[in-house]
């Protein structure tokens, strides 16, 4: 795995960084109620007795938001355990009840982690089920909560099923934030558990930050920011909250420790200038519902149900392509790209030249997918590995086998490409550096920069019948067939 | 008398639950919030080093319900019901600052 530097807020500081994570699951109802759980609807047309907050309703558990947050646990590498529900008692229109319920010190899950792309490893302190609030609308002073003259509410969204996943204070820079986040959706997309998408609200990420002085392992007065709504949000209230902690801190003054926003227009984190109690939320056991003890059998069949992981097509890449860089590795593990290569590799195909035919060709024809199957990726791959084709008929013929879904050899004779116009290539390189054996032997030798002349001699004589491309290829190939004759 | 909890603290507790107290009502609630401490002393004496800590008073565990949709309320007869609504939203008061 290749190490990333870590970039600080100014020289000589360390950012420490938590993220919390609120993923709304995508059951078909909310989390005590049987309300649609939609997104986009009508106002108030998704409301009960239940989610309204009504005297004498009585919630009831979703069995599916408990599935997901045990999938997601797992996929967390968490404890999954026995948990207990509280109710958190605060007062704000969003929260009918004016009491939110969610898990306190006793979460479904519990110490987990997640590796990154980087490899590095961040802590999952948590991840508890709770219900989401009502949407506000504010009316008047131009939207603001702060200048409004009133405001409307939604509860649809009230009760919705809540996810929060907490991690440890792990996080070294905004970069590896990003990378958390973006690590983290992939997984709740893969099992199921969410839509993953950011900008429809699925995914809000709180993130508590404070700096210190590189070598200084205490942590100093924390942050917490609102309203990330965006990976690049993320990135960017981070940085410029960095920066304003170490300001603070060299001008001598007072960190408090509070809630700021993000104000995305004017890219500054500001004090929320709400008259806080003091966090004085009161929790208590919420007498209405009882534990959730997950039975070990069902926790077991689910881990069997997981499904491939990011994290595990790396490490399996890793084992044929240890040089792999990490941009090539991360366009080649995608859901879309991924089926083709393991065909490939599974093929025997050699794996460099799978990775960048995925890499290069293939994603270029994702859209356009059609009739190309990943065995079909596949045959086109083995006549080149077996020096049938060159590089550019490659290319051309991936893109028919999307169009045409005849088979393979039959596309071939189609698009005129006969199988021995690799052979034929070969034979014309062959011949023209069998006239430059002082350049070839250097070539042999290792000096790549005699390539563009044994190509442009090539190129001199036969460019009108072959390209570039192919005559680089069969370049290469004779070099290799002439290397392992000699070893 | 003395009492398990001062007056401050019951104002404090009325506050959070924006409930407003006359000095009569916080004496009379500083008198039975103390009672019911001390009624939570006495069990505090109790040695329950053999028991589990219980986290429910019952002893059901996984009550839960299949993620079907059932049919909600009407929203009209619902913000009907409301003390105001607009444009089928309910509508509150300014939530910061005075109003
Ligand atoms: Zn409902």
């Amino acid at each position: 795995m290749s190490s990333r530097t870590i970039a600080g807020p100014a020289r000589g500081w360390e950012y420490v960084i938590g993220l919390e994570v609120h993923t709304e699951l995508r059951t078909a109802t909310k989390l005590f109620c049987g309300c649609p759980n939609a997104f986009g609807e009508e106002p108030n047309t998704s409301i009960c007795p239940v989610c309204l907050g009504l005297p004498g309703s009585l919630p009831v558990m979703n069995a599916q938001a408990v599935d997901f947050a045990i999938r997601v646990g797992l996929a967390l590498n968490a404890t999954i355990q026995r948990s207990q529900f509280h109710r958190k008692n605060y007062f704000y229109p969003d929260m009918p009840k004016d009491f939110q319920i969610s898990q306190y010190d006793v979460p479904i899950n519990a110490n987990g982690h997640l590796e990154l792309p980087s490899g590095a490893v961040i802590g999952i302190e948590r991840a508890h089920l709770e219900e989401d609030t009502g949407k506000l609308v504010h009316r008047g002073g131009g939207g603001r909560i702060e200048s409004a003259e009133y405001s409307l509410i939604d509860y649809n969204r009230s009760g919705v099923p809540l996810l929060e996943i907490v991690s440890a204070p792990d996080i070294r820079d905004p970069e590896e934030a990003k990378e958390y986040v973006a690590e983290l959706r992939s997984i709740l997309v893969a099992v199921g558990a969410s839509d993953g998408r950011m900008e429809e609200g699925s995914l809000r990420v709180d993130a508590n930050v404070s700096v210190r002085p590189v070598g200084e392992t205490q942590m100093r007065t924390r942050v917490e920011i609102k309203n990330l709504n965006s990976l690049r949000s993320l990135t960017r209230a981070l940085e410029f909250e960095g920066r304003r902690q170490v300001q603070l801190y060299e001008d001598g003054e007072a960190m408090l420790q509070q809630t700021r926003f993000w104000d995305e227009a004017r890219a500054v984190t500001g004090a929320l200038r709400l008259k806080e109690e003091a966090n004085d939320y009161r929790y208590f056991p919420e007498p209405d519902l009882p534990p959730v003890a997950p039975d070990p059998l069902v926790i077991e069949a689910r881990r069997s149900e997981l499904p491939e992981f990011l994290s595990t097509r790396r490490a399996q890449l890793a084992d044929v392509l240890p040089e792999l860089s990490r941009d090539l590795r991360e366009t080649v593990i995608t859901d879309e790209c991924w089926p083709y290569l393991r065909a490939a590799l599974d093929a025997n195909i050699t794996p460099h030249r799978a990775v960048a035919r995925c890499a290069n060709e293939l994603v270029a024809l994702l859209d356009e997918i059609g009739a190309l199957s990943p065995s079909r990726f596949v045959e086109v791959l083995a006549l080149e590995d077996e020096g049938k084709l060159g590089a550019s008929q490659v290319k051309v013929l991936l893109r028919e086998a999307c169009l045409d879904p005849l088979a393979i050899p039959e596309l071939v004779a189609k698009l005129g490409f006969t199988a021995s116009d690799a052979d034929a290539v070969k034979a014309m390189v062959a011949e023209v550096v069998a006239s430059c054996t002082q350049e070839w032997s250097r070539y042999l030798a290792g000096d790549e920069k005699v390539a563009g002349f044994l190509l442009g001699q090539v190129m001199r004589r036969y460019g009108r019948q072959i390209s570039g491309s192919d005559a680089r290829q069969a370049l290469t190939r004779l070099a290799e067939e002439a290397r392992a004759e000699s070893s | 008398m003395t009492y398990r909890i001062d007056q401050a603290d019951v104002a404090h507790i009325a506050k959070l639950a924006r409930l407003s107290l006359s000095d009569d009502e916080i004496d009379s609630y500083q008198n039975s919030l103390s009672r019911i401490l001390e009624v939570i002393d006495v069990m505090n004496s109790e040695d329950l080093s053999g028991f589990a800590p219980m986290d429910h008073p019952l002893e059901t565990v996984n009550l839960l319900r299949e993620d079907l949709v059932v049919p909600g309320l009407d929203r009209a007869e619902v913000l009907e019901a409301a003390p105001s609504a607009e444009d089928n939203y309910f509508r509150v008061p300014r939530i910061l600052g005075s109003s």
